[in-house]
């Protein structure tokens, strides 16, 4: 019962967020639209790292490498092709392949969790290097021009499908954009009730007994690698759109670094979390770089040592035991002595599972 | 159909090092279609080694495994699970962050549809006596009940050979006496290798014994021969009773 109840939940906050989606640019001023439709950007750059984070355990220490290779495999594609509608495609399935590659030399190399960060964060670093010494004549994909630490100027915008004389207007990018995000929100739901999503996340808590069922944690793993890279790439996909611009920068381990932090802030092992996250801490960084009063990094600094001190399972997992408190509460006010001892471990699952 | 004569698991030769120590010596090692073997010897005896190599956590230093007539020395474990082996480690390996139910669950659908899965997860949770802590979760148990969840996991991957490594530990009197029930009543199709340390739980259950010592067979017969031999009452019963 309670398992459709959170179902029904779950649909009637899809149905706010679409409507929400839908009316924002009848609301709100063209720069904050804009505003939002980088955070959305950056939402689904969050949902990529706590996926394979959260669910498949994987800690990458280089998330950005995906989501720069998607904005850069864009950026080529889209000035290549003429047309945006392929480019996103390739945008996705570059990091992806690069995702399935890097993953089967981990998985099937049975890399150790801390070499497979340090072998994340160093690809990474690679990645930068080589796009940012690519500045000469002669490094160019066709017409594309790669510009070393110059970066791509004016890539091609999205156009509507299949039609590049039709350039998107700033709205229908938001639409296109937040509509993406939940979107990718969705399928991610849907790959979690799966056969595959229950396994994987069987997988994080526990290799060893996984494989001894039957199931290869090396495939499964590679598997959430791989989606994660192209969800990752479909986000520097967006991104390069909206700035219409792309450099070497878009690797940047400062923002691989800012990913694992939206996330530990918003909750690990949920959805929603790293979203509200991302929303968040972009939004105070914003704040914070228009006023020029504080260091933004130094903010983020106090933010992050007070959440792991106070909050450490952050935001989302700790609304959801208190809300399960305040049940708890109200069940037992009502004179239910059925249910005498019972609310607090029932606290005590949802904070466990929640880890 | 099964032709309870023919040889399920055979090991020749069978040994493992860790660098100087030898944890399995030269073990040959013989197990009919649905007998059911209890495997004792004192702390140390190389016991659970003996078991990681069947179920391939361990790669043997040398000597073979067939199972089925399939060598599997070396094998990825999900590969030999596959072939239909499942053991019970004896530190317990449970999926801690799910549910009782969803642990038993993802054993049971590795290969069958859903409404199949459920029916078999449901068996499964009647038969370990779960069913009204199907939604907890299993860090939350007591130590004898997480072990429960643990054969629960096998059995709802219907091995034909099960492995259990010491599946009494932890448990009460009455939940040892479960135990030993839903042994005998596996045995009736399946085959068993069960290593324990409590003597009254083997002899509830027990046929053929094997009698490990530093990391050989010491000696294999009937429950009645093995506890009467002056050597078993040396290596094992005297150190247990010392202890
Ligand atoms: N990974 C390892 N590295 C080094 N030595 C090991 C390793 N695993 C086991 N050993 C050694 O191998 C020997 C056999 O250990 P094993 O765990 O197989 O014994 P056991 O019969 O299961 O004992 P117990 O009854 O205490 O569980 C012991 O001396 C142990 O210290
Ligand atoms: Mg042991």
């Amino acid at each position: 019962m309670s398992r459709s109840l959170s179902t029904g939940l779950q649909l009637v906050l899809l149905a706010a967020a679409i409507a929400g989606v839908a009316l924002a640019p009848q609301v709100l001023e063209i720069f904050t639209l804009m505003q939002i439709t980088l955070f959305a950007a950056m939402s689904i750059l969050a949902l990529s790292l706590g996926f394979i984070w959260g669910f498949g355990g994987i800690l990458c220490f280089g998330q950005t490498a995906f989501f720069g290779l998607g904005g850069y495999a864009y950026a080529v594609a889209a000035i290549n092709l003429g047309d945006s509608t392929g480019a996103v495609f390739v945008g996705m399935l570059v990091p992806a392949a690069f995702a399935a590659a890097l993953g089967y030399f981990m998985f099937y190399g049975r890399i150790s969790d801390v070499y497979l960060g340090v072998i994340t964060l160093t690809v990474t670093l690679i990645l930068f290097n080589l796009i940012n010494s690519t500045a000469g004549d002669e490094y160019r994909i066709g017409a594309a021009q790669l510009g070393g630490f110059n970066g791509m100027p004016s890539v091609p915008g999205l156009n509507a499908p299949g039609d590049p004389s039709a350039v998107l207007e700033p709205e229908e990018i938001w639409f296109v954009t937040a509509g993406a995000l939940i979107a990718v929100y969705v399928i991610l739901r849907l790959v979690l009730v799966s056969h595959f999503g229950r396994v994987a996340v069987a997988i994080r808590e526990n290799e060893t007994r996984a494989s001894l069922l039957g199931y290869d944690p090396r495939l499964y793993k590679l598997l959430v690698f791989v989606i994660g890279g192209a969800i990752a790439g479909l986000a520097g996909v967006l991104y390069t759109n909206w700035g219409a611009f792309v450099s070497p920068t878009i690797f940047a381990l400062s923002l691989s670094a800012e990913i694992i932090i939206w996330i530990t802030i918003g909750g690990l092992g949920t959805l929603i979390g790293p979203v509200l996250g991302c929303v968040a801490i972009q939004a105070i960084v914003t704040e914070i770089g228009s006023q020029q009063e504080f260091n933004s990094n130094l903010v983020l600094g106090v933010i992050l040592i007070a959440f792991v001190l106070l909050l450490p399972r952050g935001l989302v997992p700790t609304a959801q035991i208190l809300w399960s408190r305040a049940l708890a509460l109200k069940a037992r006010r009502g004179g239910a002595a059925l249910f005498e001892g019972g609310p607090g471990g029932k606290d005590d699952h949802i904070a466990k599972a929640a880890e | 159909m099964q032709d309870y004569s023919a040889t399920l698991l055979e090991t020749r030769n069978l040994t493992m090092r860790f660098g100087g120590v030898v944890a399995n010596n030269d073990v040959s090692f013989t197990l009919k279609e649905a007998e059911l073997r209890c495997l004792i010897g004192p702390n140390g005896a190389g016991k659970s080694t003996f078991f990681k190599m069947l179920s391939g956590q361990l790669t043997p230093s040398s000597g073979s495994i067939t199972f089925r007539g399939q060598s599997i020395a070396g094998a990825a474990p999900h590969e030999i699970a596959r072939l239909g082996m499942g053991i019970k480690t004896q530190v317990p390996n449970v999926f801690n962050g799910l549910s009782v139910r969803e642990n038993i669950w993802i054993a049971a659908s590795r290969k069958h549809t859903p409404p199949v899965s459920r029916r078999i997860t449901d068996e499964v949770l009647d038969k370990i006596r779960l069913t009204d802590r199907a939604g907890d979760l299993v860090g939350h148990l007591a130590h004898g009940q997480r072990q429960w969840v643990e054969i629960g996991t096998v059995l709802a991957g219907e091995p034909d050979l099960i492995l259990l490594d010491e599946p009494a530990a932890g448990m009460t009197d009455a939940e040892v006496l479960r135990t030993a029930e839903i042994i005998k009543e596996i045995n009736r199709t399946r085959a068993l290798i069960v290593v324990e340390h409590d003597m009254q739980f083997i002899r509830m259950i027990a046929k053929t014994v094997t009698v490990f010592h530093q990391g050989q067979i010491l000696m294999e017969d009937t429950i009645g021969a093995v506890m009467a031999d002056q050597r078993v009452r040396d290596v094992y019963l005297g150190k247990k009773v010392a202890a």
